[in-house]
C-alpha cells in the first residue's frame, strides 16, 4: 500500500487514489490534423521503464483532485509529487 | 541414572518449573482421548506432558509424525480444533490450552468446517513512529528504546507472553519481566501480543493478525471479535523476529520424538515438559549443547551428543564435564521405531560421509540442530535483499529501500548480549536519536546470558547425511513429504534454481511457508548441483508470514456490509407492491411487481401490455444526474458529447452520447438546458460516478480553463417516469397547469410545474417509444407523489413496473444499453446512432477515431434485431451468432453475439438484439444461434421492431 503525498491533502493510503496512466501525454491539438499513425501513437502507445515514471493520479475519495507522481516502478518508491500545469523535477 | 520423573496422567510433567499454572487444570479432548493440562500450556506442551508422542500423519506418505517444533514453524503437528470454536486446520504449538479444548490430529490436510464460521471479525488502523515485530531481547530492547525517547511505540509478538527465546529462563526471564512492565508505563506505546505481523507492504505498510479470544475457550466475551486485522503505518520498522533452527536431511528424519533442539529446551523452560526419558542430540553448531545439558538438568539422559564437527571446541567440554558423551565428527544415519522413536543410528561422518561401523542408541527422543536460520521473511517481503554469511552458515539481511532495521538473531547476532545491544540502539535510532549509555542503563544492561561461555566452534554447513539407502526417507520439507529424493530427480530433470525446485517438488509451499524447510532446500539442492549455497539463494518470501483467515480478511465486510445497498426514495412504495429487486451497481431497483400467482413472464407480459395500451409506471430515480454550470459548460458539453449540446435552448432535452479517447462509446443519456449556463445531464445507472469523474478528468487535465463546475444530483431527485397512451390523462389530472398539447409541451422539452401540489420539473422523454413523462421531484415528496400517481391512474388501470419490462420496451424500440448491448469495443455508428454523432464539430472526444481505418471498416459488429423462425423460442444472451447450418469445422467463424433477448407481448413472439458483423447488410438474412447442440436459425431485422414510424411518442 503505497503512501501518496497528495499535493492538496497530504501522504495518504493508496485506497484513496484511482491510477491515471502515465502523465504529460496532452490531447492533442488538432486531431484532425494527425496521421493514423500519430493518432494511434497517442491512443495506445505509453511509456513501460523500469525506473522513475510520470504518472497520472486521482485522490478520488478525497479532494478528488488530479495531479503527477514520479514513482519508480522497480521499487515503488514516489520520488515526486506535482500539481497539474506544474513542471515536474529532473529525476536523474 | 535419569531421575525418576513422575508418574501420573502428566508423566512427562517435571515436578518444577514453565510459565504454566499448576494450581489450576483444564481438560481437554484430543483424537477422542481425555487429557488435562494446565493454564499456559499449549496443545503440543500438554500432549507432550501426556506422553502422546504421535500427533498427526504426513500429507502424501501418511507417516506418523510428532511435534517437532514449539511455535509458528511446526511442520508436522496440524490439528483440527472443534470445540469450544472451529478451527480447521492450525499447529498444535500454537493453540493455548483452554478448558474443553476438543482435537484431532490431521492427515496433513484440514477440512473447512460445514456451518458458516459465527464469530465477528473486525480491522484497526494505526499509526506510529516505531513498529517493533517481535518482543524476545533485542524486539524488547528496541521498543524500551523507542519508547523512552516518547516516541509512538507498537510492539508487536505472535505468543501470549511477550520475552521469546528468554521465557522461563530464570535470571533472563527476570530482565524480560522489568522490560515488559517498564513498557506497560508507556501511554504511548501499544503492546499487542498474540499478533502475528504477516505482511510488510510498500511505504512501511504492515498487516497484522490479533487473536483476541480463543486461547479464552468458552469464556471469550461474546462482545470481543475474535480476531482482527491491524493495518499499521509505521515512520520506521525494527523486525527482531529472531531465527528458527535448522533441521539436518537423514535416514527416517521425521519419526515422532525427533525435534529441534531449541524446541525441546523451550518445553523444558517454559512448560515443564521433558521432551523425553532418554536423548541424542545431533548438531552442526554449539546450540545442541546447551540444549543437552538442560534437558540432562531436567532429567532426560543424554545418550550421546553427535556432532558432525571434528573439533567440538569449549561446549563439548563442558558436556563432558557434565558427564556427557560426546562423539565429535559423528553424525546420525537413521533412525528405528514403529512408529515412534527407538533408537538412533550413529556413524562416523568423514568428508561428509558416514563410515565406518554403525553404533546403535537407545532413545526416545533425537533433537537435531542443523543451525540457525534468521527469520528475514517480513524483511524479505519488504524489498529486502540477502546474502549468505558463511560464518554463520546463514543468509541474512543486505540492504533495503524501506526505512527498516533488522536486529538480533534476525540479522545473525546470536548471542543475548550482542541481541540487546543491537536492540536497543535500533530502537533509539528509529526514534529518530542515537542511543546514550544512559537510555542503554539498568533495564537495558543485557541479562545474564547461561548460554554465554567466552567463545564457542564455528557451525558447519550439514545439510544432507547420505545413506545407507535411497534418499526416500531423508525429509526436506516435513509438511510436503519432499525428500532429498524427491529433490534429486527435480536437479536430474535439468532444474537448477531453487524457484524452479520448488515448483516442482513443493518444498516450501506448505502452510509453515517452508520455514523449516526453506534454507534446507536450498543447501541439498547446492550439494546435489555441486554450487555454493551462496550462489543459489532462497525463494522469495511472500505474505502471508503466517496462514491467516479468510473471514479475518473479510472483518465486517461481509453480508449485508459487504457493499453498501442504495436504495431509492419509493422504496417502500416497491416493498408494498411486492417488489421482486434487481441489483444495479449498489441500487435495489423493482425488477418486476407479481400479482399473485404470476410468474415472471406473466407479470412482465402485463406489466408491458399496459404501458402499450395504457398507462404504467416505474421509479427511473437511479439514473445518474450530473448539475453542469459555468459560463463555458456548453463548449465543454460539445468536446465531450459526439453530437452539438451548445445550440440547444433552455426548456429542451436532447439525447446525447460520450464515446472515449478510442471513439467506443462511453455513455448515453439526454442533456436538458436549464439554463444559458447551466445544463442538467443524465447518465445511464451503472456509469453515474464514472462519468463524472471523466467530466473531472477533462476539466482538470486538459481544460482547466474551462469556467465549468459539475455535481452529481442523483440522489437531490427522485424520478417516476409515467408511460402510455394514457400518461397524458393522468398527468393532467395531477398538473392542471402543465400544457397538455404537443404544440404547448413538444416531445423533448422540460417544464417546471406542480404535480400533486409539489414542484416538479416534467419532461418529456421517452425510453419505450410512448407517450412518457419523467416526473422530478426533491426525493422526500417522492412517495407522496407516487401514490397520488397511483391514485390518479387508478382509473386507467395504472400498472407499476420493473426494469425487466422497462428493457422489453427499449429493445422493442431498438434503443441499446450502454454497458449491455456495448461492450467497450462499440461505436456511436455500430449503433445505428450515426444520426447522434455530428459532422459539422471540428472535434470531440473521440471523433478522430472514428475515422481510423478499424472503426471506419464496413464489415464492423452492427446492432441488429434477430427473430427466431419459432416465435416461442428465446434465445441466450451472450449466445455467439454463426452464419452457416451445419456448423462447418472447427474454428468456426463467429459472426458475433446476442446482447439482450426477450418475449414480446406486443409483436407476439419473442426477440434479440444482437451485435452481428457487417449486421446492416444482413438484414433479412438467415443465420443461427447454436444452443447446446442445436442451431437456431433466425432472421436479421433492422433494430426498430415496434412502431418504426415514431408514431407513438406523443400519444
Ligand atoms: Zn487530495
Amino acid at each position: 500500500m503505497l503512501l501518496i503525498p497528495c499535493p492538496w491533502c497530504g501522504p495518504r493510503d493508496e485506497a484513496e487514489f484511482t491510477y491515471g496512466g502515465q502523465a504529460h501525454v496532452p490531447y492533442p491539438r488538432d486531431p484532425a490534423a494527425l496521421t493514423d499513425e500519430e493518432w494511434a501513437r497517442y491512443l495506445f502507445f505509453r511509456d513501460n521503464p523500469k525506473g522513475p515514471h510520470a504518472e497520472r493520479w486521482c485522490h478520488t475519495i478525497s479532494c478528488r483532485r488530479w495531479f503527477n507522481v514520479v514513482r519508480d516502478t522497480a521499487t515503488n518508491e514516489v520520488l515526486a509529487a506535482y500539481r497539474i500545469g506544474e513542471a515536474g523535477p529532473v529525476i536523474s | 541414572m535419569p531421575r525418576q520423573l513422575p508418574s501420573s496422567a502428566h508423566p512427562f510433567r517435571l515436578p518444577t518449573g514453565g510459565r504454566i499454572d499448576r494450581s489450576r487444570t483444564l481438560t481437554f479432548r484430543f483424537d477422542g482421548v481425555a487429557y488435562t493440562g494446565h493454564p499456559g500450556d499449549t496443545l503440543a506442551s500438554a500432549l507432550l506432558a501426556c506422553g502422546v508422542r504421535q500427533v498427526a500423519t504426513s500429507i502424501k506418505l501418511g507417516r506418523a509424525r510428532g511435534v517437532f517444533g514449539v511455535g509458528s514453524e511446526e511442520p508436522n503437528a496440524l490439528v483440527r480444533i472443534e470445540a469450544p470454536y472451529a478451527e480447521a486446520m492450525v499447529t498444535a504449538t500454537t493453540v493455548e490450552l483452554c478448558e474443553g479444548l476438543v482435537a484431532f490430529g490431521l492427515p496433513g490436510r484440514g477440512r473447512l468446517p460445514d456451518g458458516p464460521d459465527p464469530a465477528r471479525y473486525d480491522a484497526v488502523y494505526a499509526h506510529c513512529d516505531v513498529l517493533v515485530v517481535g518482543a524476545g531481547p533485542a524486539g524488547l530492547a528496541a521498543a524500551l528504546a523507542a519508547a523512552r525517547t516518547g516516541a509512538r511505540v507498537v510492539l508487536a509478538d505472535e505468543n501470549g507472553e511477550l520475552g521469546g527465546s528468554l521465557l522461563g529462563r530464570g535470571a533472563a526471564d527476570d530482565w524480560g519481566a522489568r522490560a515488559r512492565d517498564e513498557l506497560a508505563g508507556f501511554p504511548q506505546t501499544r503492546v499487542l501480543r498474540r499478533t502475528t505481523v504477516f505482511g510488510y507492504y510498500d511505504d512501511n505498510y504492515l498487516l497484522a493478525l490479533e487473536r483476541r479470544t480463543a486461547h479464552l475457550g468458552a469464556a471469550a466475551p461474546a462482545h470481543v471479535s475474535r480476531e482482527r486485522v491491524w493495518r499499521i503505518r509505521a515512520g520506521r520498522v525494527v523486525l527482531a523476529t529472531g531465527a528458527h533452527e535448522r533441521p539436518i536431511a537423514f535416514a527416517d528424519n521425521d519419526r515422532p520424538g525427533v525435534m529441534l533442539a531449541s524446541a525441546a529446551r523451550a518445553y523444558v523452560h517454559r512448560f515443564g515438559v521433558a521432551p523425553g526419558r532418554r536423548a541424542v542430540v545431533f548438531t552442526a553448531c554449539d546450540s545442541g549443547y546447551p540444549a543437552a545439558l538442560d534437558l540432562a538438568a531436567a532429567g532426560t539422559e543424554v545418550a550421546a551428543i553427535v556432532d558432525a564437527r571434528p573439533q567440538a571446541g569449549l561446549w563439548a567440554q563442558r558436556a563432558r564435564d557434565a558427564g556427557l558423551p560426546v562423539r565429535a565428527g559423528h553424525a546420525v544415519t537413521g533412525t528405528s521405531g514403529d512408529p515412534c522413536l527407538t533408537s538412533v543410528a550413529v556413524r562416523e561422518l568423514r568428508d561428509g560421509e558416514p563410515t565406518g561401523p554403525v553404533a546403535v542408541v537407545d532413545a526416545d527422543t533425537l533433537l537435531v540442530s542443523g543451525g540457525w536460520n534468521p527469520t528475514v521473511h517480513l524483511f524479505s517481503q519488504a524489498g529486502g535483499t540477502l546474502r549468505h554469511d558463511p560464518a554463520r552458515v546463514a543468509f541474512v539481511p543486505r540492504e533495503c529501500r524501506q526505512a527498516v532495521e533488522v536486529v538480533g538473531s534476525a540479522a545473525g547476532a546470536f548471542t543475548l548480549a550482542e541481541c540487546v545491544a543491537d536492540g536497543a540502539r535500533a530502537g533509539a535510532r528509529a526514534a529518530n536519536r542515537e542511543a546514550t549509555e544512559a537510555d542503554l542503563g539498568h533495564v537495558l544492561a543485557p541479562p545474564p546470558d547461561p548460554d554465554d561461555i567466552g567463545g564457542g566452534a564455528p557451525p558447519v554447513p550439514l545439510w544432507l547425511v547420505p545413506g545407507p539407502d535411497e534418499p526416500r526417507t531423508h525429509f526436506v520439507d516435513l509438511q510436503r513429504d519432499v525428500t532429498v529424493a524427491d529433490l534429486r530427480r527435480a536437479t536430474g530433470a535439468g532444474l537448477s534454481g531453487v524457484e524452479h525446485l520448488k515448483r516442482y517438488t513443493t518444498a516450501g509451499t506448505a502452510h509453515d511457508q517452508g520455514r523449516t524447510s526453506g534454507v534446507l532446500t536450498t543447501g541439498v539442492a547446492a550439494h546435489l548441483l555441486g554450487v555454493e549455497v551462496s550462489a543459489l539463494g532462497t525463494t522469495t518470501y511472500r505474505p502471508p508470514y503466517t496462514p491467516v483467515p479468510f473471514a479475518a480478511l473479510a472483518g465486517r465486510d461481509r453480508g449485508a456490509l459487504h457493499d453498501p445497498v442504495r436504495v431509492t426514495a419509493l422504496h417502500d412504495q416497491h416493498l408494498a407492491r411486492d417488489a421482486v429487486f434487481e441489483n444495479v451497481g449498489q441500487w435495489k431497483r423493482p425488477w418486476y411487481y407479481p400479482l399473485a400467482g404470476e410468474d415472471m413472464a406473466a407479470a412482465v407480459a402485463r406489466e408491458c401490455r399496459a404501458a402499450r395500451e395504457g398507462v404504467a409506471f416505474m421509479d427511473a430515480s437511479t439514473l445518474g444526474k450530473i448539475d453542469v454550470q459555468g459560463a463555458d459548460a456548453g463548449v465543454f458539453l460539445d468536446r465531450l458529447y459526439t453530437n452539438m449540446i451548445s445550440t440547444l435552448k433552455p426548456g429542451r432535452i436532447r439525447y446525447g452520447v460520450m464515446c472515449r479517447a478510442d471513439g467506443m462509446v462511453l455513455d448515453d443519456g439526454t442533456v436538458l438546458r436549464t439554463a444559458d449556463d447551466r445544463f442538467l445531464v443524465t447518465t445511464t445507472t451503472g456509469n453515474a460516478a464514472a462519468v463524472l469523474d471523466w467530466m473531472e478528468e477533462w476539466l482538470q487535465t486538459e481544460w482547466p480553463q474551462l469556467r465549468v463546475h459539475c455535481a452529481s444530483v442523483t440522489e437531490q431527485w427522485a424520478t417516476v417516469a409515467l408511460v402510455g397512451p394514457r400518461s397524458r390523462d393522468v398527468l393532467s389530472a395531477l398538473a392542471p397547469q402543465l400544457p397538455s398539447s404537443s404544440d404547448d409541451f413538444p416531445f423533448m422539452a422540460w417544464r417546471d410545474t406542480r404535480v400533486a401540489g409539489v414542484a416538479a420539473r416534467v419532461c418529456r422523454i421517452s425510453f419505450s417509444g410512448e407517450l412518457a413523462y419523467e416526473i422530478n421531484v426533491p426525493p422526500w415528496y417522492a412517495p407522496h407523489v407516487w401514490e397520488a400517481i397511483a391514485r390518479a391512474g387508478a382509473p386507467y388501470g395504472i400498472t407499476p413496473y420493473g426494469t425487466e419490462t422497462m428493457h422489453v420496451l427499449r429493445a422493442e424500440k431498438g434503443y441499446p444499453v450502454v454497458g449491455q448491448d456495448t461492450d467497450g469495443t462499440v461505436t456511436p455508428q455500430d449503433l445505428g446512432l450515426g444520426w447522434a454523432v455530428s459532422a459539422k464539430k471540428r472535434d470531440f472526444v473521440g471523433k478522430r477515431s472514428h475515422a481510423r481505418a478499424d472503426t471506419a471498416r464496413p464489415d464492423r459488429k452492427q446492432l441488429v434485431a434477430l427473430l427466431p423462425d419459432d416465435r416461442h423460442t428465446l434465445l441466450p444472451e451472450g449466445g455467439q451468432v454463426v452464419a452457416d447450418a451445419p456448423l462447418p469445422a472447427p474454428p468456426v467463424p463467429m459472426l458475433g453475439h446476442i446482447t439482450s433477448s426477450y418475449r414480446s407481448t406486443a409483436l407476439g413472439r419473442t426477440f434479440a438484439l444482437a451485435l452481428v458483423r457487417g449486421g446492416r447488410e444482413r438484414v433479412g438474412q438467415r443465420i443461427y444461434v447454436p444452443v447446446g447442440s442445436v442451431l437456431v436459425p433466425v432472421t436479421v431485422a433492422e433494430p426498430v421492431l415496434y412502431d418504426p414510424e415514431g408514431a407513438r411518442r406523443d400519444g
